[in-house]
């Protein structure tokens, strides 16, 4: 006899996840493994001589340039001598203040990191991020995707996504070829929805670095570190050769940040037989030493890993709060599917929603997820009123906000008309008003028109080698009766000779005044300090169209 | 187009008669995989020591990964790695071109497995293959980590996938352009299997040997 109850929970949607159990040896454990390295630390002469159990003659690359760059030497040996117990419980302590706990895990090794954020659970992670992110008020980032890589619907996603209150957007291609089209509709997208918002293209990186230096993107996200050596080298890659790419895009004014996340390693057979956590700290370290400003990190495309294994979810928590610990901006994934539970994936989420970091998702998908090129997000654009929602409930800022259907249709429709007016005057392959109307009422792809996708790529290639650049999309928006929407281009080119956007985690407001954690830091310090929500965001996040008003009745 | 295997018995008795014994390629001893003779899951596969750069135009070789066939046994989705080798086999049969296995050792990583066996390939064409069915098409003038083909979700690719995989490899072989193989989408393939994959991959990776040369493999199907 089968137990119905038991059929029943068999069928349920938890249990289609693949689930493993650990196995330390080979790293496939969470944090916490017997097999991580003690931390330890030894200077002579101005030079760290040994780091976490191992002296400089067996420093490996990733190693030798944690230690050269990394670390502050000045504090290093007290902050190493602490009790890492010490350290925690001053995380969660509210009299001691974000900076003095900068002061000593801006000193520590990863493994002293990963030992220090070991002894928290997940509630006092949540109040680690809460104290320890860089900016002041939350935000949040999402995709804007589709299958068919039709750049109106682009256009028209990032034009309600901006409405909706994302303050980065990120795009990617299904055909590589098609990248400089996908480029083109977010940023002209983005900013006919509102002024100020940053956008990334995620590709091969040397592409990516040639779309940012001609004026298609704005920030980069896409450039991944590891935490060991092999999987490092099996991407041809250095810790110097990130750092050398880094500064190719500060030399840009191009605001950049590195990813990196839980599992990559023991997803690709090289992690050592350290916990995912140890590694990624090492990813973190590798992160801070190249002089980045911030990092994409929460496992990101890895997260099935983690989340296969006993308190993966917690891990994911805990690499983010290692992020912010290192004065690093804090985009926290919450982004690539990984369950097919609703319940699972709304609690994974909790940790960082609740607690606000720079960006909580990175990203949000806003389209449906059949249209999400990066394999679907944990959340998309049929979820947009649970999160709304969700933000009322708890009175939170998940960085989104209610919308009308009057302005979400207008600025969809803006944005496709404005593609089509830069289209014209650049010659490229006509946009159709069909195409715009389609834009306009969309859900996704499957309601829009096809396009001649061979015309569009001869167009591109002929495009890119005429030396098109952002300029030209300045000058071809206004000649197309769209000088707002040319002046706000205009504007976000200007930011990289400014760079004001360069400080760590950055946004922009629609009047592009920059908000980052220099001129708007985070100052929690307990109760009623910190970011509170204005009365006036309050009223917009908890006034959603749907809740009956007593005087109706 | 569907081949049931009466017909792909004659296709492979038709190609083999065409071929007759100029096939030189020293691994593929094996018996042909008539289909009437094997029975699915069994298979033995030796090494026969270090494997040969190729010189025939019309090979393509195939490159199996270090626990392929011998310290695991089935894909991710449970598909037996005999009958895998044996629809990828069959597809190259079907255009008319030889096969070759080799086993890489320095290496799990699916890419570089792929292109080196395009290196030893005579025609400059390789597949490679890990345990768990991860598979890539490769060509050895191409950096190792661009490709062909990558089937990249292993859970995701069915019998019906490795023999047009075997059949687009043989036709790149032959210098043809060959639409690239129809791969599915699944976002939850992700929930599913990548925590399983990593173990897989794991139980690979731990029979590299990073200083070994690639090796010749015969195969016989049971």
């Amino acid at each position: 006899m089968k137990s119905k109850r038991f059929e029943a929970l068999a069928a349920r949607p938890v249990n289609q996840d693949g689930y493993v159990q650990e196995w330390p040896e080979v790293g496939l454990i969470a944090m916490n493994s017997p097999f991580d390295p003690k931390p330890s630390i030894k200077i002579e002469g101005g030079k760290i001589v040994e780091m976490d159990g191992k002296t400089r003659a067996d420093f490996d690359m990733l190693d030798t340039f944690i230690a050269d760059h990394a670390i502050r030497l000045g504090n290093a040996e007290k902050a190493m001598a602490m009790d890492s117990l010490e350290i925690a419980r001053k995380i969660v302590d509210i009299n001691v203040s974000r900076d003095e706990i900068l002061d000593i895990t801006l000193s520590v090794t990863p493994a002293k990191l990963t030992e220090i954020v070991g002894k928290l659970t997940i509630v006092e992670i949540m109040m680690g991020m809460t104290k320890m992110r860089a900016r002041l008020m939350p935000a949040n980032q999402c995709h804007v995707t589709n299958v068919k890589d039709n750049p109106i619907q682009i256009a028209a996603d990032a034009a309600e996504a901006a409405v909706r209150g994302f303050a980065e957007m990120e795009t990617t291609v299904g055909i590589a070829r098609y990248a400089p089209f996908n480029a083109m509709a977010l940023f002209v997208g983005a900013q006919a929805g509102r002024p100020g918002i940053m956008t990334q293209c995620a590709l091969e990186e040397a592409t990516e670095l040639q779309l940012g230096m001609r004026g298609f993107t704005t920030y980069a996200e896409t450039i991944s570190v590891y935490g060991t050596e092999p999987v490092f080298m099996d991407g041809d890659d250095t810790p110097y050769s990130k750092a050398f790419l880094a500064s190719c895009y500060a030399s840009r004014g191009l605001k950049m940040r590195f990813t990196s996340g839980t599992g990559s390693e023991v997803q690709m057979g090289y992690a050592e037989g350290k916990s995912m956590l140890y590694l990624e700290a090492r990813c973190l370290a590798v992160t801070k030493g190249a002089g980045v400003q911030g990092t994409q990190n929460g496992s990101v495309s890895c997260v099935g890993v983690p989340a296969g294994v006993p308190g993966g979810i917690r891990a994911i928590a805990a690499e983010n709060l290692i992020a912010m610990l290192l004065d690093l901006e804090s985009t926290t994934s919450n982004d690539q599917t990984f369950t097919h539970s609703d319940l699972r994936r709304v609690a994974r989420s909790v940790p960082q929603l609740f607690s606000g970091t720079d960006y909580i998702c990175s990203g949000y998908s806003a389209t449906p997820n059949y249209d999400n090129m990066f394999a679907g997000s944990n959340w998309d654009a049929d979820d947009y009123d649970d999160w709304n929602i969700i933000q009322r409930d708890m009175r939170i800022d998940g960085g989104l906000q209610p919308v009308k259907e009057d302005d979400v249709i207008k600025a969809r429709n803006k944005a496709a008309r404005a593609l089509q007016g830069m289209f014209r005057e650049l010659g490229l392959p006509p946009i159709t008003d069909e195409e715009v109307e389609a834009a306009t009422y969309a859900r996704g792809s499957q309601d829009m028109p096809d396009r001649n996708v061979n015309e569009d790529l001869k167009a591109i290639e002929a495009m890119m080698a005429r030396k098109v650049t952002g300029v030209d999309f300045v000058k071809a928006l206004d000649k197309a009766g769209f000088p707002d929407v040319a002046q706000n281009i205009y504007n976000m080119l200007r930011q990289k000779v400014a760079g004001d956007y360069l400080h760590t985690a950055s946004i922009f407001d629609k009047d592009f005044h920059v908000y980052s954690g220099v001129n708007a830091p985070n100052d929690y310090h307990g109760p009623m300090t910190g970011y509170q929500l204005s009365e006036e965001r309050w009223e917009q996040i908890k006034n959603i169209p749907n809740a009956i008003r007593p005087e109706d009745i | 187009m569907n081949f049931d295997e009466n017909m792909l018995r004659s296709v492979i008795e038709e190609v083999l008669k065409e071929m007759g014994s100029a096939s030189t390629a020293p691994a593929a001893k094996a018996a042909a995989p008539s289909a009437s003779t094997l029975s699915a899951g069994e298979m033995s596969l030796a090494d026969t020591g270090e494997a040969a750069k190729g010189v025939a135009p019309d090979e393509v070789v195939i490159g199996l990964a270090p626990a392929f066939g011998v310290y695991q046994h089935e894909t991710i989705i449970h598909q037996p790695h005999s009958k895998v080798l044996r629809e990828i086999i069959a597809g190259i049969e079907e255009e008319g071109m030889k096969w070759r296995l080799i086993r890489v050792f320095r290496t799990s990583d699916v890419s570089f497995i792929a292109h080196d066996a395009a290196e030893y390939s005579g025609s400059g064409i390789g597949i490679g293959i890990q345990s768990k069915g991860t598979t890539v098409i490769h060509q050895k003038d191409l950096p190792p980590l661009s490709n062909l083909e990558l089937f990249s979700q292993a859970p995701l690719i069915e019998m019906d996938t490795f023999r047009q995989i075997g059949k687009n490899a043989a036709k790149y072989a032959k210098g043809e352009a060959p639409t690239p193989v129809t791969v599915r989408n699944d976002q939850m393939a992700r929930p599913t299997y990548q925590a399983i994959a990593a173990l897989l991959h794991i139980k690979e990776t731990e029979h590299c040997d990073r200083n070994k040369k690639p090796q010749a493999v015969t195969v016989s199907f049971k």
